[in-house]
């Protein structure tokens, strides 16, 4: 078993859903991020400029069985891309067990 | 049956008025929750409890009689008490009292709804740093003894009257008096945490609700109609219609002056300055709401608007954390309303003009001195300091003061 890690837009986020669908991954958790980087945002607040180096992202967790590693950073690669310096990483590492708490069953059956 | 009539309308007007003034606390209130840290919403609303509801009692326990004691002819007219408490006098029900503009119960409340006024723009520039007790104590005094006692100079028919002094509806004897010792106590306060780096150079602390704070300048705007409308003191059909075009056309043009003077300075469409700017030129037509024309009316709204912007980025200069601008908005464009009935409109001419400017002289001393003389007899009762602790602040006064979360389902930035 894999966990694919990917930090997105979230402007892409409605892609990269669909993306994972039509490889039939349906299930993972995502939750909002705010990272630093050299992406600088210019605000200004009663005539005081200010700039953030916060970045608002999207990061998406998807535990797959090794047969859909491919197909699932595929589908995330290429939905999520736009071509500009910020679309976001992906992280792959391996899981040891995945356990179903209603049944108590293990092992890779559990991510179907 | 035509005199009842008349005077009925008067007073339903008026007391229209009044709920109108009422509700500009709302606005005071959304507007300064809105441009200051979510930590801080609670302390902030409840000081806005505190001073309408301590206002309005106040101002029946003596307030009232205070400012409108009944100064007898050939007196100074600085200083008289009219005793405890509120009782309507012979006549305060007919027509015999104040020409039929209204009845003597419907005059205190209104009255009584501009009081608690001055110590809300105070509320506002204090935000975020100073304690709970030091901030009702102030509160109460200078509700309770500074405003009834500047207003009875003008209002009340005291020395600043007699000498020719105009402020229609309180660019100086609402929003000056509220303003100085908003000036003062920020002076004597401090900036807030993070306010300026070592170097001096100010730094955004942005406010944490705009839309509230846009609600809340737009209801302020709607109170407004009362503030000035109900200040002709009558439903004269000529003088309120007049003023509710001049306070509407002046709003306006500040609102629009704020926002391409600051676009120009700082090359962005500022909301914040656009809506201190509409409020700068509300304060700034306050003083001669009732004698200028549309055009004299919306120059003075266009200067307001300037002035505000340029105002704010003097008080960053001058090291003085004002988090709303009440300053700016009070006390300066306070200051350039109750000129500019010396310079625009029907009394305009050099005469009127520095007396204008005596008269802004006098209340700004007294208010000044009075507001250190009060704070520091605040800062003694506070415990040797009117700014609570530096974790208090940084953790916030809703939790510091008050052990309470203005949004308990959402702590996902504290700060």
């Amino acid at each position: 078993m894999k966990k694919v890690e990917a930090i997105i837009r979230k402007s892409k986020f409605g892609d990269v859903r669909d993306a994972l669908h039509k490889v039939e991954v349906n299930f993972f958790s995502y939750w909002d991020v705010t990272g630093v980087g050299n992406e600088k945002e210019g605000h200004v607040y009663r005539g005081i400029s200010y700039s953030t180096s916060d970045i608002q992202r999207r990061h998406l967790a998807i535990v797959v069985n090794d047969e859909f590693l491919e197909r699932t950073v595929k589908a995330i690669t290429d939905a999520a891309g736009t071509g500009a310096v910020g679309d976001g990483k992906i992280f792959v590492s391996t899981v040891d067990d995945a356990i179903r708490i209603r049944t108590g069953e293990s092992g890779g059956s559990t991510l179907n | 049956m035509e005199t009842t009539a008349l005077f009925t309308a008067n007073n339903v007007w008026m007391m229209i008025c009044t709920a109108l003034v009422f509700f500009m606390h709302l606005g005071f209130s959304f507007l300064e929750i809105g441009l200051t840290r979510q930590k801080n919403t609670i302390n902030i609303l409840f000081k806005n409890f505190f001073v309408i509801t301590v206002g309005l009692l106040l101002y029946a326990l003596g307030g009232f009689n205070l400012m409108y004691p009944g100064f007898e002819d050939g007196a100074l007219g600085i200083f008289k008490f009219a005793g405890f408490g509120i009782a309507a006098p012979e006549g305060g029900m007919t027509t015999a009292y104040a020409d039929g503009g209204y009845t003597w119960w419907t005059d205190f409340l209104f009255q009584g709804m501009f009081a608690a006024t001055a110590a809300t723009i105070v509320s506002g520039a204090v935000a975020e740093r100073i304690k709970l007790n030091s901030f009702m104590i102030f509160a109460i005094l200078y509700v309770g003894l500074i405003y009834p006692i500047v207003g009875s100079w003008k209002w009340g028919g005291g020395f600043l009257d007699a000498m020719g002094f105009y402020d229609f509806a309180g660019s100086t004897l609402v929003h000056s008096v509220g303003g100085w010792a908003a000036l003062v106590a920020i002076y004597l306060l401090g900036a807030r945490i993070g306010k300026f780096d070592a170097d001096g150079t100010a730094r955004a602390i942005p406010g944490h609700n705009l839309p509230l704070a846009a609600a809340g300048v737009l209801i302020l705007w709607l109170g407004w109609f009362g503030f000035n409308g109900g200040s002709v003191l009558s439903a004269d059909p000529e003088l309120t219609s007049l003023t509710l075009v001049t306070t509407c056309l002046a709003a306006a043009a500040g609102g629009v002056a704020s926002a391409i003077f600051s676009n120009i300075l700082y090359k962005n469409f500022d909301l914040t300055m656009f809506m201190n700017g509409v409020l700068g030129g509300l304060v700034g037509i306050t003083a001669g709401a009732d004698q200028m024309g549309p055009t004299d009316a919306i120059l003075i709204g266009i200067i307001a608007g300037i002035i505000i912007v340029l105002g704010i980025a003097l008080i960053d200069k001058l090291k003085l954390d004002d988090p709303v601008g009440a300053v700016a908005v009070h006390l300066i464009c306070g200051i350039w309303g109750t000129l500019a009935v010396g310079i625009f409109g029907a009394m305009a001419g050099l005469d009127q003009f520095l007396i204008q400017l005596a008269g802004i002289g006098i209340v700004g001393a007294f208010c000044v001195i009075c507001s250190f003389f009060l704070l520091y007899i605040v800062k003694l009762l506070s415990g040797g300091s009117i700014r609570v602790e530096k974790e208090e602040e940084l953790k916030g006064l809703d939790l510091a003061e008050h052990g309470m979360d203005a949004y308990a389902d959402f702590r996902l930035n504290q700060h």
